[in-house]
């Protein structure tokens, strides 16, 4: 007897993608909704009809996997090259592994962080469609965290300053920027927390660092990083169309929303490009083999696409934010001022620095005709003169930080590159200071939040940098050694200058080895 | 304004003046002089003379710089958080009546960076 075949239909991408997500959810039958998702109303959010959430991909799990593990293959694949064949060797001078560092402190606890703040923020919403976006991003930022520290750890084998990642981003000064960076958008809602690092981050200010590193990686011979840069690629652009897809979807919900929107723009797009100083000074300054300046990758990847970005949404009385100004006065120097305040800071960083050579000058010249010769070279070389003299220039003392964004005062008046900007603002009872109006504003529209920063030189005097077991009143107790030790700085070898710093020594040597004969 | 937020939303202030072991936070910042990039702050005694703060932890650091010595104090012109200020050197910190995260800056007329071009 014939069995009786039942042609059965493949399901339609969309009927999949239906299935797989909203036809996952149910209807709550013995709680109120409002207790199941008690954390999306309060920010003031109003929306109406979560079924108007699309995603612009429709990506379901099992095809999920499949993407994911294709280019997990042959992105390991690439890092057992790099490090079997000695790939560190073949970069284009040592000096680049400070990049690398820089990458591994500073970002890569950020994807970190942000695989945390998608997944608790995948638990909140209440419908289905957002939550499952939330979670494949959550995914995404774990596996882009891993694949990071992966590719690099090729480099920790060899030199200074990555070993401690996950401590120094926890407690080293310069990197509780980008920590504080991240722990205000994973305390805010789940609105601002998509708004900030979904939108402002991943679509705004996305191309802003991972064009200057990913490109900087393949202009300097790094095939590790390079590599995670292109896997995570297609990852970003599905984040930054999800982005995008966030912002109209909350806009058109509800009159209501769009000045609450606007204000966390205002507020992020100021936030992410503080941050971006970082960037900007890798790009001008620590990339041996340049790419672009940082105001060139500022005009494409800002003024031009985010222009058109901007008026895209003024139709929806969305306008660029006030801080974008500012900004623009600030393009000429950001990375100069951040360069010439970690020359000088070297002693608690965990990469080394280096002057610029007439030559580096010569092309910052070129690239801020109107701001390099007249402020910086001055300072350049004055230190020059100091390092031949064998007194190297070099600031032990604390910065004085903003409440805010934690980064040293070192920015300039707006308009006036000669005077430090400072502001100051009273709440309880106490004074607080800021590196620029727009931080100033932040404060005071959330004070209760900033009041509780830990300002990491004011974690060293209250005695919070120490270890444990340490007595400060013991004799002959050294408060700025113990300070390092606390870090897990080595100094003088993950500290101070590239020139004569065992990684220059080692790389020099390696090369030689690998490229002559005895 | 009041954050947003499910509950209560009320805390300490994280730097508390009592949370520095009786030590006052000052912040100073020399104009005119970028070859430091920022002010600096240092956990001041109260009782220090202001005359012991400038020639010791301020001069530790600033003293790199060509135009610190042989400035004139008297010449010099303060500012305390914006506001004009004109310190007595023998009298303490507490005594000149500088109070915690105080932000001092100062400028040097006739010492203005080098080449004088507030640098």
């Amino acid at each position: 007897m014939d069995m009786p075949v039942t042609k059965k239909k493949k399901l339609g991408l969309k009927e999949r993608y239906a299935l797989m997500t909203r036809g996952l959810g149910w209807e709550p039958s013995y709680q109120p909704i409002d207790d199941i998702f008690p954390m999306d109303r309060f920010e003031g959010i109003k929306i109406h009809d979560w079924d108007a959430w699309e995603d612009p991909f429709r990506l379901t799990m099992d095809a999920y996997w499949k993407y994911q593990a294709e280019k997990e293959r042959k992105l390991y694949a690439i890092v057992d090259a790099f490090a079997q064949s000695n790939g560190h060797l073949t970069l284009s001078d040592a000096r680049y592994i400070n990049t690398v560092k820089l990458f591994v402190n500073g970002f890569a606890p950020l994807e970190y962080m942000s695989h945390r703040g998608f997944a608790h923020i995948g638990r909140q919403f209440r419908d289905v469609g957002p939550r499952v976006a939330c979670m494949m991003q959550s995914l995404d930022e774990m596996r882009h965290s891993q694949t990071q520290i992966h590719a690099i750890s090729n480099y920790n084998r060899y030199y200074s300053g990555m070993a401690e990642f996950r401590h120094h981003h926890d407690y080293l000064p310069y990197l509780q920027v980008p920590k504080s960076f991240f722990e205000d958008a994973a305390t805010g809602g789940p609105f601002e927390f998509i708004v900030a690092i979904g939108f402002a981050f991943e679509y705004v200010l996305t191309n802003l660092v991972f064009v200057p590193f990913i490109s900087g990686a393949a202009y300097n011979g790094d095939m590790g990083a390079m590599t995670f840069g292109f896997s995570a690629q297609s990852d970003e652009a599905r984040h930054m169309t999800l982005g995008l897809e966030v912002i109209k979807f909350v806009l058109e919900q509800d009159p209501v929303n769009v000045p609450i929107v606007q204000k966390w723009l205002n507020k992020w797009t100021w936030r992410g490009v503080r941050l971006l100083t970082l960037v900007a000074m890798m790009q001008d300054y620590m990339l041996p083999k340049r790419v672009m300046s940082w105001a060139e990758a500022w005009e494409i990847y800002f003024e031009e696409n985010c222009g058109a970005l901007f008026r895209d949404l003024a139709r929806y009385g969305i306008v660029m934010p006030p801080c974008v100004e500012q900004i623009r006065l600030e393009r000429d120097h950001l990375s100069h001022i951040a360069w010439c305040h970690f020359y000088q800071a070297r002693g608690t960083s965990d990469f080394h620095v280096w002057l610029p050579s007439k030559e580096d000058m010569d092309w910052l010249s070129a690239k801020y005709p109107d701001t390099f010769d007249r402020y910086y070279r001055p300072r350049y070389e004055y230190w020059a003169k100091c390092e031949a003299e064998g007194k190297p220039f070099e600031a032990t003392a604390v910065p004085m930080q903003c409440q805010v964004c934690q980064i040293p005062m070192m920015f300039t008046e707006p308009g006036d590159p000669l005077t430090l900007c400072q502001r100051h603002a009273d709440y309880k009872g106490e004074q607080y200071h800021f590196c620029s109006d727009h931080c100033r504003d932040i404060f005071e529209d959330e004070p209760e939040k900033f009041i509780q920063s830990k300002i990491a030189g004011h974690e060293v005097f209250k005695g919070n940098a120490f270890r444990p077991g340490t007595d400060p009143t013991a004799e002959g107790f050294n408060p700025a050694a113990e300070a390092l030790a606390f870090f897990r700085i080595e100094h003088g070898r993950d500290n101070g200058l590239h020139n004569g710093s065992t990684d220059e020594r080692n790389f020099a040597l390696w090369r030689g080895l690998a490229k002559a004969n005895d | 304004m009041a954050v947003k937020a499910i509950d209560t939303y009320e805390f300490e202030p994280a730097d508390k003046a009592e949370n520095f072991h009786g030590a006052c936070v000052i912040y100073a910042g020399w104009d005119g002089h970028l070859l430091f990039s920022s002010p600096y702050a240092w956990p001041l005694p109260p009782d220090l003379p202001f005359a012991h703060f400038i020639a010791g932890p301020m001069a530790e650091i600033f003293g790199q710089h060509p135009d610190w010595a042989g400035i004139d104090w008297n010449s010099a012109v303060w500012t305390r958080n914006g506001e004009a200020f004109a310190p007595d050197m023998q009298a303490s910190i507490a005594a000149n009546g500088l109070s915690h995260k105080d932000a001092l800056r100062f400028r040097t007329p006739g010492r203005d960076g080098l080449n004088g071009a507030g640098i």
